[in-house]
């Protein structure tokens, strides 16, 4: 197989691996995170201002590792250095 | 497809270029400086001739206080500034998204980086303004001296993790409207517009959370050591 078609297969195989499974870590954490937020305010229904807060803060911070798995995924199919390379190899 | 407004280049001239951030960054802050002006020319502490504009500002800024006040257990009026701006430009440029042919500047890694690496900056700053060089440097040293290098390495892990939330939320959001065009034009993209819009504000206010909680981590310390040597 052409070093070119090698490039662009492994490019969209892992770009599609990457998102897939860097999606369920942030999922599944969210959702604790959501669970344990409503338990605290049906506890405690007047401090429900300070954990909505703190649950979003939370929740931000656990969605920044799927956005790193999007951006990677991201690069590899619209700026991926290896195929740009390749394809001006092949034309020049 | 772009998925950053940094390849579309107005005008260029040598290594000058002005691209699409530049310009829509321009945009907003116009926009923010002239309604500020614009509203703040009668301002009237009288409640039956205040003017909607004011009431609109009044309601920002002090629900901005208000956070400020509640993340940081400090007096809000020195970070007021620095936070309350980068609230106000991340949320308008995101809202301003709507708009048929804007593009918001915060969904280029350039525009993102900036303003983490201003919270970067002013980290240190604001903590050696209340704390002195000694004690701030002392904190890095805070549980053992052996977490020097992880204090360190978190501090810039944090600024990246900033930058890069910000960029992928606003991108991810332009580009799933973009490619839903493309195959679902109906009624879809509004929907998904709306949450974009959505998203955009929350993240504008995660950001300027986030910025408070690590300059209260820097600062907030002393205070509360003053309170107990006073109590006794």
């Amino acid at each position: 197989m052409e070093t070119i078609t090698l490039i662009g297969m492994a490019s969209v195989i892992s770009a599609g691996l990457t998102i897939a499974i860097g999606a369920i870590g942030p999922a599944l954490g969210q959702g604790r995170a959501v669970a344990q937020a409503l338990s605290a305010i049906a506890q405690q229904p007047d401090e429900s201002n300070n954990i909505t807060r703190t649950l979003f803060v939370g929740l931000a911070m656990i969605e920044s590792t799927g956005i790193y798995c999007f951006v990677v995924a991201m690069i590899l199919i619209f700026v991926n250095p290896f195929w740009n390379y390749a394809i001006a190899l092949a034309g020049g | 497809m772009e998925i950053s407004p940094d390849g579309i280049i107005y005008w260029q001239s040598g290594w000058i270029k002005l691209n699409a951030t530049i310009v829509y960054t321009w945009v907003v802050m116009a926009l923010l400086v002239l309604f500020s002006v614009y509203i703040s020319r009668k301002l009237t502490s009288n409640p039956k001739k205040i003017s909607r504009g004011q009431n609109v500002l009044e309601i920002v800024v002090i629900n901005v206080r208000k956070q400020i006040r509640e993340v940081s257990q400090q007096n809000p009026d020195r970070f007021m500034a620095f936070i309350g701006t980068l609230f106000i430009f991340i949320a308008v440029s995101n809202l301003l998204g709507i708009i048929p042919g804007f593009r918001p500047p915060t969904g280029s890694l350039s525009t993102t980086t900036a303003l983490a690496i201003c919270v970067f900056i002013a980290v240190p700053f604001f903590g050696v303004a209340s704390r002195g060089l000694g004690g701030y440097l002392k904190q890095y040293l805070q549980p053992t001296p052996f977490m020097l290098p992880f204090n360190i390495i978190g501090d810039f892990s944090r600024t990246l993790a900033l930058a890069v939330r910000l960029f992928g939320n606003v991108m991810s959001g332009s580009m799933l409207v973009a490619i839903l065009l493309a195959i679902i034009p109906f009624v879809f993209p509004i929907i998904m517009q709306a949450f974009g819009m959505l998203t955009g504000f929350i993240q504008a206010y995660i950001f300027a959370v986030l910025a408070m909680v690590y300059i209260a981590s820097a600062t907030s310390v002393q205070e509360k050591k003053l309170n107990h040597t006073e109590e006794k």
